[in-house]
């Protein structure tokens, strides 16, 4: 048989086409297969390929003091981000960004790490960047693929220093708030509020970001907008916030406060609660925070010695010292154990015997017979010994406790201390192993022993007695969120709140501890304190309330200058803020020279005064 | 009717050549579309001139073979084929890499042209496959039998396989079965040779290679071999079974990852996989009737890579949408058909073997290349005939065209 016979090759050439129609026809089925059943799939995933999501920041919303000054606003920025694409491309453009923006070998680290974690988005790389830095990477670009720079709201804070432990800053979520189910809409590379009220009304101020897509190439190049087929979400603004804060009061406070000395000042509204200054020196400028803290900065601020990023008005816990024997009167006064009139058994001779132990007055040469506003204006150790012990330990430690001074003060703030008090005998047991015997109660009376206080604390209690006896949350935000907080009342009948109130203005008055502190046009009332301090020099305190003469107190002041030495010279500086905030609020032309130690060294008359 | 009849004396088929220049001008086009990217590359942006003068010699140097007759083509076969060889020799000395396959030296590069010996050596070995086939007296009936066919190809392919150039190497193969199934090889035979490489592949799986050798020893005596015959299929399939992990192992570890990432992409996304999965989603995105010409997002925005040659067919999938891929599909079909009644039309032993190895080498290009878009196919750098960039290859093709014209017009003028 002929191998190419006509028959056999017709036989193999039918052969061939079988195999022919086999092979293509098997093609033709896996790309019916790819192209029309599984076309759904395959388009999602080239629309994907092209389109990137990028975020639109949303813009914060403006916070407002009870004036309608700006406490924090937004400038435009630029900020600089690249798009996902492969890792070593990623690195070598971070590589040949480096000299132009100064980034060290760590952040580039740290930036290759937050890519890792958030694979497919947005690299926030700078958003703080000046217009010579954006027009230097814009003649670089094809050198730098997947660079995007955007225009972004910038958070500003015009009063800096002044209000940095308030008002607090905005940075990038961290990967800890990511995964908070509070942050659940949050996406990396947002900025989000990291203290203070940025932190605390994030919900109102923050708003939502929208997003655009942009078309990318491979290698992560932007091809161009879509045009008018832009697909975009526009962002929703955060709502602006109103605070009951007096930004103009806040700036005098830091302007006043004495030079390179450490300490708080707060001012609170009394009968309502609401926040007028809240001030703690020393501080920093908030808008060196703002998207990011220069590596440099944030170790020299955690280095130095005053510590500038401690909150001490609402975090700084001292001794309040003389500025609680208020309270043991006022327990004194409620459980009816002492008479405002009423002199104790043992006059004051620089001092007392109480079992084995001699307990001292601050004034070694004595006070003689006092009664009870006459032992507040002298604050009269002797006195207030002799009343502890008629009040008793374990009735001092419930009313004391029951006043809220181991209690934060629920201020809308996202943190802060809450007092220091032992809260019964059994606290000693647990904090110290051993109970207390009733000589403990001569230190608690006069505002020693294991009591340490916030100024905002003792602003907030001093604020019930300045009004109706009502203890309430301190507020710096007018809005409803979070206010739950409620008021207690501290118990204390009128008659006797104004008992305490003609010994707070006693201490202002000729011959009280803070005489130097009187004011020309205002009643001023207050106590002074010393807290011991083992490391230097005493700390001052004062707390107190002034307002027009002969009428209620329209402001609380506490003070607090750490080894500021003797509490006079405390009641100074509260005093020069209340001074401020009532001539203004009052129609006063605002002055320097406030109280009666400022008319004296300045060489003024001082014709509401008698100086002897 | 007369001047169907002049055609038909010049070219033999008419309708082959009509077809084949319709497909390469829409080549031109395609690659045209391949330049039109969202961020310009120069390279490839005027390639379609370039292919567009390929195209114009091609056609010229087809002319001039049909001017050759086919008794030359069988003188012309061993020197042909030892050239062939002889380059391929000096490709593994003085070959540079190019385009996707750096590390695969098979190219020479001879100043103004880069030459690959490859595309050569196909031709060449069917050439010369034709000349030891067509002296056959009758159909081979032993696996002895194929010793010269064998040699002929094993040779060139093992210098093709050192480079290593798997691709080249598969359209060897087809070559291969292609003349001796048209010789008149019977398939028990053709099985029986391939078997070990089967034997190779199931290696992997114990029980597979198990039940696969039991199989062959049943077809074996049913086939009644001679006893050495049935001993030396047993043994090479044991022999292979054997080699394969040593084999594995010595592959490259870009051809390990390449026939890894074939079986499942995802493995390595951004890295060998990236090929197979952009192609893909590119042709699955262009749907039913495709994104339009010159307006596949895959391809403009650079995430198809060699999209202008190897990559080709996905652009047109993406661009033209299944209904465009059929459509190149019935070309191609319709093409291979032609080769395939031009066979069958030639009673001339060698004439016949050349054209069917043609089809046979076609056909390779098409399944792999066509099937490696889609993943269906591994990865291995063979260009679709007619569509793919590359003045050589459409040269080489073309060269084919005109010695099956020449055989078609010669059996004509019988």
């Amino acid at each position: 048989m002929d191998a190419f016979h006509l028959h056999a090759r017709r036989r193999r050439a039918r052969g061939a086409a079988a195999v022919l129609m086999l092979g293509l026809g098997g093609l033709g089925f896996v790309f019916f297969q790819t192209q029309v059943l599984k076309n759904t799939a395959y388009a999602l995933r080239s629309e994907a390929n092209r389109l990137r999501p990028l975020p639109i920041p949303a813009p914060r919303g403006t916070i407002f003091d009870r004036n309608g000054e700006i406490v924090a606003d937004n400038v435009p920025g630029y900020a600089l981000s690249l798009l996902p694409g492969p890792r070593d491309s990623l690195r070598s453009v971070l590589d040949r960004l480096a000299p132009l923006l100064g980034l060290g070998p760590d952040r580039i680290d740290e930036l290759m790490q937050k890519s890792r974690a958030a694979p497919g988005r947005l690299l926030l790389v700078a958003n703080d960047l000046t217009f010579e830095e954006v027009s230097a990477l814009e003649e670089r670009r094809a050198l730098l693929p997947g660079l995007y720079i955007d225009m972004r709201p910038k958070r500003r804070y015009p009063a800096g220093d002044a209000v940095a432990h308030l008002v607090g800053y905005v940075g990038e979520i961290s990967q800890a708030e990511l995964e908070d189910p509070a942050f659940e809409a949050y996406e990396p590379g947002q900025l989000v509020g990291k203290a203070g009220l940025e932190r605390e009304y994030e919900a109102i101020l923050g708003g939502r970001p929208g997003v655009r897509y942009v078309e990318v190439d491979a290698y992560g190049r932007i091809v161009g907008p879509l045009g008018l087929r832009e697909r975009r979400v526009a962002p929703v603004p955060g709502r602006d916030l109103h605070l009951y804060l007096d930004l103009e009061l806040q700036r005098w406070i830091a302007r006043i406060f004495p030079d390179s000395m450490r300490g708080a000042i707060v001012a609170l509204e009394p009968g309502t609660g609401h926040v007028l200054a809240l001030y703690s020196s020393p501080g920093y400028d908030p808008n060196e925070f703002v998207g990011g803290v220069a590596p440099d900065l944030w170790s020299s601020l955690n280095e130095d010695a005053a510590k500038p990023l401690l909150r001490r008005a609402v975090t700084g816990l001292y001794p309040p010292g003389s500025t609680f024997k208020l309270f043991t009167a006022a327990i004194g006064l409620e459980l009816g154990v002492v008479d405002a009139d009423a002199y104790m058994p043992i006059p004051c001779r620089g001092g007392m015997q109480y079992g084995n132990r001699y307990f001292r007055c601050w004034e070694s040469a004595g006070h003689g017979f006092l009664d009870l506003p006459g032992a507040i204006q002298k604050s009269c150790n002797v006195y207030f010994y002799q009343l502890g012990l008629q009040i008793g330990l374990d009735r001092l430690l419930s009313e004391a406790t029951r006043f809220g001074f181991s209690a934060p003060t629920g201020i809308d703030l996202p943190t802060e201390a809450a007092g220091q008090f032992p809260d019964g005998p059994e606290w000693y047991r647990e904090r110290f192993g051993w109970r207390p015997t009733e000589a403990e109660v001569l230190n608690l009376a006069i505002g020693q022993g294991p009591n340490a206080q916030t100024p905002l604390k003792m602003a907030q209690l001093y604020a019930a007695l300045a009004g109706d006896g009502l203890v309430r949350p301190p507020r710096i935000a007018a809005t409803d969120v979070g206010d739950d907080e409620e008021t207690r009342s501290l118990s204390i009948s009128k008659r006797h709140l104004a008992v305490l109130r003609d010994g707070l203005r006693r201490v202002i008055g000729i011959d009280g501890t803070a005489h130097v502190a009187s004011l020309e046009h205002w009643d001023l009332a207050g106590k002074t304190g010393t807290a011991e301090n083992p490391h230097g020099e005493d700390h001052a305190w004062f707390v107190g309330m002034a307002g027009p003469k002969g009428g209620d107190p329209e402001i609380v002041v506490a003070a607090l200058i750490e080894f500021g030495g003797h509490g006079w010279f405390a009641a100074n500086y509260a005093a020069k803020a209340a001074d401020y905030y009532l001539r203004r609020k009052h129609g006063i032309p605002v002055d320097t020279i406030q109280t009666l130690r400022d008319h004296l060294l300045a060489g003024r008359p001082v014709p509401w005064a008698e100086w002897r | 009717m007369a001047l169907t009849q002049r055609l038909r004396s010049a070219f033999g088929d008419p309708l082959l050549v009509i077809l084949i220049l319709a497909l390469s001008l829409f080549g031109v086009a395609m690659v045209y579309s391949a330049g039109q990217l969202d961020v310009p590359d120069p390279l490839v942006r005027d390639l379609w001139k370039m292919q567009l003068v390929w195209l114009g010699l091609s056609f010229v140097a087809m002319l001039v073979v049909l001017r050759v007759q086919v008794r030359w083509f069988e003188w012309a076969a061993v020197p042909l084929y030892v050239l062939s060889l002889i380059l391929l020799a000096a490709t593994l000395v003085i070959g540079e890499g190019h385009g996707t396959a750096q590390g695969v030296k098979s190219w020479i590069d001879l100043g103004p042209v880069m030459i690959q010996p490859a595309q050569i050596a196909n031709p060449a070995a069917i050439l010369m496959l034709a000349r030891v086939m067509g002296s056959w007296r009758e159909p081979p009936r032993s696996l002895w039998a194929l010793w010269a066919p064998l040699a002929v190809v094993l040779v060139p392919m093992g210098l093709v396989m050192l480079q290593p150039d798997l691709g080249t190497a598969m359209v060897f193969t087809a070559i291969l079965v292609a003349t001796l199934y048209w010789a008149g090889a019977p398939l028990g035979l053709l099985f029986m040779l391939f078997s070990p490489a089967l034997g190779l592949f199931l290696s992997f799986e114990t029980w597979a290679f198990s039940v696969y050798m039991a199989a062959l020893i049943v077809f074996l005596y049913l086939y009644r071999v001679y006893l050495w015959e049935g001993a030396t299929v047993v043994t090479a399939n044991l022999a292979a079974g054997t080699v394969a992990l040593p084999l594995w192992n010595s592959l490259a570890p870009y051809q390990q990852a390449r026939l890894l990432v074939f079986l499942d992409p995802s493995i390595d996304p951004r890295g060998a996989g990236w090929h197979v999965i952009q192609s893909r989603v590119a042709i699955g995105s262009g749907g039913l009737l495709g994104k339009g010409f010159t307006l596949g997002t895959q391809k403009r925005l650079a995430f198809l890579p060699e999209q202008h040659t190897d990559f080709i067919f996905s652009v047109i999938g993406e661009e033209f949408g299944f209904v465009g891929t059929v459509a190149v599909l019935l070309v191609f079909g319709l093409i291979l058909w032609r080769l395939a009644r031009v066979a069958e039309r030639v009673s001339d032993p060698f004439a016949g073997i050349v054209v069917f190895g043609i089809f046979g080498a076609w056909f390779a290009h098409v399944v792999v290349n066509i099937g490696m878009t889609v993943g269906v196919m591994p990865i291995t750098g063979i260009p679709l005939p007619f569509l793919s960039y590359g003045g050589s290859f459409l040269l080489a093709t073309y060269l084919a065209l005109g010695i099956v014209e020449r055989i078609a017009a010669e059996q004509g003028r019988v």
